[in-house]
């Protein structure tokens, strides 16, 4: 099997988010930054079916130079090549980002092997825009099944299935396809030692994307209104475990 | 027209696309247009009548022979078909997962712009949303070009109001022209899972684990602690990392969003993406050894110590205080008693 998958340089945000002084961005001085979780799960499920079936995986990103530090962390997961679609780092709308990543897998595809299946993450932790997948899918016109939980390749056939209430909906589909994928289809492995030293070996191929804007233009982010709950200190230690049975029984959870 | 797509289960209404209306209404009032629902599958035909109270008075009824299961790209068709014929203004979806899924499928094909997630939207030159990021703990302002504009509204955000129409409901049914592509998508098979454990989503009482809990063996007192109050267990990103809890009892950004009575958070810290999965909770307790962890602050009440000595103090009290109780039932539900305990 041919795999791209494609993903996303996110900050590893903890407690609290803080904005910039423009308001334009999170300020991420004191941030670590991560591959966005449905996507790393992507790169998992990837590298799965390439152990499970045979043939390559590539990781593409759209991203700074930066970025790099996200398809290295692949490339030590088990991916064999990776491309970045470098920015100046200014986020791109979904639109855009799409069509960048829809060209870089046409000119891939015209002077080598198609890709069997290009996997992407539902939606971007930051942006979540639940789109860019779709969009390079139906530019491609590929078939696309989104939110993916659990998926089996038996031949030239594809099985997907997503959480319904009660179970799954089960799809399947031919190869070529575009799978977009949520965080639980599989836990990512940890990058042994010998596959970092092996990823700092490997070279990227960096290209320089069109940028053509769609939509929608950011104004500003915004922290959402605080609502403050109260924090109030029942107690310390296994002593306060009555006032917590009291507590329990006042909100009728627990009935004596 | 505002168009807005009804998401359901073969037939059984969504409730977020009752949400959706919330926001339907001010726009459709502020544009002065009727607002118009759009029930896609005859499955879904019954519901117009009861829409009538939130706002629709024009309920388009398509119907196709294929438009049976779910098929995500012939819905987006659909709703192109419909667009081409009546040209709104906007339309609208739940930010649900078929509601997202289709409106986005609807954006690739008519290349439009679509914004996903709004909390709010401003009719004007330019048309402005708040759409939520990072699962809902930023927002962000922006502008949405295109026409129409395509948007879907952030579940769990907006309340369901009754608001009835001005006017009447009127029905039209709609036979769209779909292409076997369309259906390329389709669902083929349900298969259910044995439900034995409640479910996460709909618990009223979720005991959760995080970092803190230190291990898989650890969990053991927070299941029994959930099994005494007739609750689900719960964890935090960290523990579904290390394996030590299956993802699908995560609560968070990445997970499961929980609305339950109470969530005794235990050994969590309180990262974003964990608590905008359970900020739905009425009441959040945290057990804690650190009163500076972040959750504290965003936690109703709080108890700091070790889990593993509060956590059997408190079943060891629940236990011997329901074996002085003669038949008394225990667990979740029912009405207060009188008094407090023995």
């Amino acid at each position: 099997m041919n795999i791209l998958v494609c993903i996303k340089r996110v900050p590893a945000t903890g407690a609290k988010i803080v904005l910039t002084e423009d308001g334009q961005a999170i300020d991420t001085r004191h941030l670590g930054f991560t591959i966005s979780p449905h996507e790393e799960c992507a790169v998992e499920e990837a590298i799965r079916l390439v152990e499970a079936h045979g043939g390559r995986a590539t990781v593409l990103t759209l991203g700074p130079e930066a970025a790099i530090e996200q398809l290295r962390e692949s490339l030590a997961m088990g991916v064999s090549e990776a491309i970045l679609l470098e920015t100046d780092g200014d986020e791109w709308d979904p639109v855009a980002t799409a069509r960048a990543i829809t060209d870089a897998i046409r000119a891939r595809q015209s002077d080598g092997e198609p890709f069997d299946l290009l996997l992407f993450g539902n939606e971007s932790a930051d942006a979540g825009g639940y789109q860019v997948g779709i969009r390079v899918a139906r530019a491609l016109g590929l078939p696309c099944v989104t939110g993916v939980k659990k998926l089996d390749v038996d031949g030239d056939t594809l099985t997907a299935r997503r959480e319904i209430p009660g179970g799954w909906g089960v799809y399947r589909l031919p190869l070529p396809a575009v799978v977009t994928v949520k965080e639980g289809i599989n836990l990512p492995r940890y990058p042994s030692l010998p596959g970092k030293l092996r990823a700092k070996k490997k070279p990227i191929e960096r290209i320089t994307p069109q940028k053509n804007p769609g939509g929608p233009r950011m104004v500003r982010l915004k922290t959402p209104p605080e609502t403050g709950r109260g924090a109030q200190i029942l107690g310390e230690g296994p002593a306060a475990a009555s006032r917590v049975v009291e507590l329990l029984r006042e909100l009728g959870v627990l009935q004596s | 027209m505002i168009l807005a797509l009804i998401d359901h289960e073969q037939g059984t209404l969504n409730e977020t696309s009752l949400e959706m209306l919330t926001l339907g209404r001010e726009l459709a009032q502020s544009l002065n247009v009727p607002l118009a629902a759009v029930l896609i599958g005859e499955a879904a035909h019954p519901l117009a009548d009861g829409l009538a109270a939130h706002g629709i008075s024009i309920a388009f009824a398509a119907a196709h022979p294929r438009l049976t299961a779910y098929a995500p790209d012939a819905w987006a068709h659909t709703l192109h078909r419909l667009i081409e014929a009546e040209q709104p203004p906007v339309v609208l979806a739940p930010g649900s997962e078929r509601g997202n899924d289709v409106l986005a499928r609807l954006a690739a094909r008519a290349e439009l712009p679509f914004a996903a997630n709004c909390i709010a939207a401003k009719a004007g030159e330019p048309f402005t949303v708040t759409r939520l990021r990072w699962g809902g703990s930023l927002l962000e302002e922006a502008h949405l070009p295109g026409a129409p504009k395509l948007l879907s509204v952030a579940p769990h955000t907006l309340p369901a109001e009754a608001a009835p129409a001005a006017a009447s409901l009127a029905v039209r049914p709609f036979t769209p022209t779909l292409a076997d592509d369309d259906f390329r998508v389709q669902v083929a098979a349900r298969e259910e899972t044995a439900g034995d454990r409640v479910s996460l989503a709909e618990a009223r009482i979720v005991v959760g684990g995080g970092r803190g809990v230190g291990s898989a063996e650890g969990f053991a007192v927070l299941e029994e602690l959930a099994a005494l109050l007739g609750g689900a267990v719960g964890c935090s990103r960290a523990v579904t990392n290390h394996g030590w809890r299956p993802h699908a009892e995560q609560v968070g950004q990445t997970g499961t969003r929980i609305a339950p009575e109470i969530y005794i958070a235990c050994g969590i810290s309180g990262a974003i993406q964990h608590m905008v999965g359970c900020k739905g909770a009425r009441h959040i307790l945290a057990v804690n050894t650190d009163p500076e962890a972040p959750i504290i602050a965003r936690a109703d009440t709080a108890i700091i110590g070790d889990l593993h000595k509060v956590l059997p103090a408190i079943v060891s009290l629940i236990n011997e205080q329901l074996s002085r109780t003669t038949g008394g039932e225990h667990g979740n539900g029912g009405e207060g008693s009188e008094g407090g305990g023995e």
